[in-house]
C-alpha cells in the first residue's frame, strides 16, 4: 500500500492542516515510511483476538448526573483569541 | 557546608524536618541554580514568586510539625501539566500564550502537600519525540557529556526538561509524563531515576492529552527512594478522570527493605535485539547478576509479540493524538492564524494549525487520520488493537508463571547527540523506544534506574517492569537492583 500525493493531501485537508503543493511529495514519502514500518502488524494471527478497549480490568467509576460546575463564562473566554460579548467569534461560517 | 542542591527528596526533608534549613533557603538556592543554567534550557517558565510564596507557606506548616513528605521540597513542573496562571504550552506554538484557569490534579496534589514549584519544564511538542528536538522552546541540553567533547548530547523525550533538570540538580525532583518511554527513555540518558506507573494509578486530568490510553503521568528522581515518596504523592482516584482507579495507594517508601530473596525475575529473550550495543548486553547481564546475588531466581521468559509493539504503537498513539489534538482550532485557545480576506472557518482550521503544530506533530496527526480514515480503520486501527491485546496477554502469561518483576535494557543506547537523527527517517527516532513501549501499551508499572556508564563515561539503565498494580514491590526491586549497582556518577558541570 502506498501513498501518493493525492492521498496525503486528502489526509491533510482530514486533518484540516493546511500543507503546500510543494511540501506534499515530501509528505507522502514520510507517510510511505510510517506506513512500511506499520505494514509488519499483518504477519501477525489475529483471528479471534478482540480489540483492547480498556488496558484495564475495571469498570469505571461513575457518579450521579448532575451539574458539578459552571458559570465560567469568563474563565472560559480568558485564552480566547476573540471574544465578543460573552462569545467566541469566529470568521463566517455559512453564507 | 552541605551543597544543598546536591540532595535527595528524602534527605531535604529530613533536614527540614530537623531544622537544618528552611525551605526558603532551598528553594533560593535552586532558583540560583536555574538562572545559571540557562545553557541548559531544562526550565522554561520560571515561576519564582509562586515558588518563594510556597517555601514560605511550608515553612509554617514545618514548624507546624504536621507536614507532608513533599512539604516544603522544590521541583519542576513538566510544561504538559496545566498551572494556573502559569504558562502551560506542552511546548507548542499552538499553545502559545494559555494561562490555563485550573490546575492539573497531580500538580494540585502535590501543590497540596507542600511541595514548591520552580517552574515549567522543556519537553517535545505534546510529547511527541524521544530527543526534545520537537519543542518550540528550542532544544533541552543533557548535562552529561562524552568525555572532554564538549558536542551538545540530547537529555531524551520526551520529558528532556524534566531529565535534564534533576540530572544537573536544578531542582530535587521533577513530574514527567510516559506516553511509550518519555520518562524511562529520558531517565535512562540522564543518569536519574523513572517511574510510569500503571495506567490509572495517576489522574490524567489537567494533563494536556497525547494518546489517552496511554498516557501516564509519573516522578522523575535522583534514586528509588525518592520515586517511592514523590509517587505516593500524585498517585490517587480522581473523580475528574473516570480512569483513575480508586485503590488504596500505599506507603511505598515504606515497602523499600531491599529484601527480594525469592522473588522470580524474568528475562525476555525477545528483548535480545540483533545488533544490540555489547555495553547494552554487559550492563543488561551485570544486573540479572547483581539481582541473583541479591537472592533472586532469574528465569528466562518469552514475551512472543514483542517485535510487534512500536509497529502497533504507531497506529494507536496517532490514531489517539489526531483525536485529541482535534481541539487545537484556534477558537477556544492559543493561536490563531491571520486570516486573508475571504477565508472561511476551514481555511483558519488549516491556517491555524499549519502554523501551530511542529513538524513531527503534523505527521502523526496525519498519519492517525489516515489510519482511522473510512476503509482503513479495521485494517490498520482494529489490526493494532488487537496485536495490542497480544501484547497484554504475553505479560499476564509470564506473570501467571509466578514471574514478579522483568528485567530489560531501558533503551537501545546512550544518550545520542542533537541533530544526529535529523536525517534519519522518522523510524529510526522511534526505536528509542524499543524496550518502554510495550509496558504503556499493556498499561503495566516501569522504572528506569541508572546502573552503569558507556565507555564515553555516559549513563545507562536497566528497565524493571512490574505486575499492574504493584508499584510498592517494583520500588523494592529497584531498590535493591540501584543498592547492588552503586551508581553514583554524576555530569562534571559546564553550564
Amino acid at each position: 500500500m502506498s501513498i501518493d500525493e493525492s492521498t496525503a493531501a486528502k489526509v491533510a485537508k482530514l486533518a484540516r492542516i493546511k500543507v503546500e503543493e510543494d511540501a506534499l511529495p515530501a509528505l507522502a514519502q514520510e507517510f510511505n515510511a510510517v506506513l512500511g514500518f506499520i505494514e509488519q502488524l499483518n504477519e501477525v494471527d489475529v483471528e479471534g483476538v478482540e480489540p483492547m478497549v480498556s488496558v484495564t480490568p475495571m469498570r469505571l467509576k461513575r457518579r450521579e448526573d448532575v451539574v458539578t460546575d459552571g458559570d465560567q463564562q469568563e474563565k472560559i473566554l480568558s485564552n480566547a483569541p476573540d471574544a465578543r460579548e460573552g462569545f467566541f467569534a469566529v470568521p463566517k461560517v455559512v453564507e | 557546608m552541605t551543597d544543598l542542591t546536591k540532595l535527595t527528596l528524602a534527605e531535604a526533608r529530613d533536614k527540614l524536618r530537623a531544622g537544618d534549613v528552611t525551605s526558603v533557603e532551598l528553594t533560593e538556592t535552586f532558583l540560583k541554580a536555574i538562572d545559571d543554567a540557562d545553557a541548559l534550557n531544562a526550565f522554561v517558565h520560571k515561576t519564582p514568586e509562586i515558588a518563594l510564596e510556597r517555601a514560605k507557606a511550608a515553612d509554617v506548616r514545618i514548624a507546624q510539625g504536621d507536614a507532608p513528605d513533599m512539604c516544603g521540597l522544590p521541583i519542576g513542573i513538566k510544561d504538559l501539566f496545566c498551572t494556573k496562571g502559569v504558562p502551560s504550552q506542552a511546548a507548542s506554538a499552538i499553545l502559545e500564550g494559555f494561562k490555563p484557569e485550573y490546575e492539573s490534579t497531580i500538580s494540585q496534589k502535590l501543590e497540596d502537600s507542600g511541595a514548591v514549584m520552580l517552574g515549567k519544564l522543556n519537553m517535545d511538542e505534546f510529547a511527541m519525540g524521544s530527543s526534545n528536538e520537537t519543542s518550540v522552546y528550542g532544544n533541552a541540553i543533557n548535562p552529561w557529556r562524552r568525555g572532554n567533547d564538549d558536542a551538545a548530547l540530547t537529555p531524551g523525550g520526551s520529558s528532556g526538561g524534566s531529565a535534564s533538570a534533576v540530572a544537573a540538580d536544578l531542582c530535587l525532583a521533577a513530574t514527567g509524563t510516559d506516553t511509550g518511554g518519555s520518562i524511562r527513555q529520558p531517565a535512562a540518558f540522564t543518569g536519574i531515576t523513572g517511574i510510569k506507573p500503571t495506567y490509572g494509578r495517576c489522574s490524567r486530568w489537567g494533563v494536556v492529552a497525547f494518546a489517552s490510553s496511554l498516557d501516564q503521568a509519573g516522578p522523575m528522581t535522583k534514586d528509588v527512594r525518592d520515586a517511592a515518596i514523590m509517587l505516593e504523592a500524585m498517585c490517587g482516584h480522581d473523580e475528574k478522570d473516570s480512569t483513575s482507579v480508586d485503590l488504596v495507594v500505599p506507603n511505598f517508601e515504606a515497602m523499600l527493605t531491599g529484601d527480594i530473596r525469592g522473588k522470580k525475575i524474568g528475562i525476555p529473550k525477545e528483548y535480545r535485539m540483533d545488533g544490540m550495543p555489547a555495553e547494552i548486553e554487559k550492563l543488561w547481564a551485570d544486573g540479572t547478576e547483581m539481582l541473583k546475588a541479591a537472592g533472586a531466581e532469574i528465569v528466562d521468559i518469552s514475551l512472543p509479540h514483542t517485535k510487534y509493539a512500536l509497529p502497533a504503537y504507531y497506529v494507536i498513539a496517532p490514531a489517539e493524538a489526531s483525536s485529541n489534538l482535534a481541539r487545537y482550532d484556534g477558537v477556544r485557545y492559543g493561536h490563531r492564524a491571520t486570516l486573508a480576506a475571504g477565508d472561511g472557518i476551514t481555511e483558519m482550521y488549516e491556517k491555524t494549525r499549519a502554523e501551530g503544530f511542529g513538524h513531527e506533530v503534523q505527521r502523526r496527526v496525519m498519519v492517525g487520520t489516515y489510519v482511522l480514515s473510512a476503509g482503513f480503520y479495521d485494517a490498520y486501527y482494529n489490526r493494532a488493537r488487537r496485536v495490542r491485546t497480544l501484547i497484554k496477554q504475553d505479560f499476564e502469561n509470564v506473570f501467571a508463571q509466578g514471574i514478579d518483576a522483568i528485567l530489560t535494557p531501558a533503551t537501545p543506547s546512550a544518550a545520542f547527540g542533537l541533530g544526529e537523527m535529523t536525517d534519519a527517517d522518522p523510524i529510526q527516532m522511534y526505536l528509542n523506544d524499543v524496550f518502554t513501549v510495550t509496558v504503556n501499551l499493556a498499561g503495566l508499572p516501569g522504572i528506569s534506574v541508572p546502573t552503569g556508564v558507556d565507555t564515553q563515561g555516559l549513563p545507562l539503565g536497566l528497565q524493571l517492569i512490574g505486575r499492574p498494580w504493584e508499584e510498592g514491590d517494583l520500588l523494592n526491586t529497584a531498590y535493591a537492583l540501584e543498592q547492588a549497582a552503586g551508581f553514583v556518577a554524576k555530569p562534571g558541570k559546564w553550564w
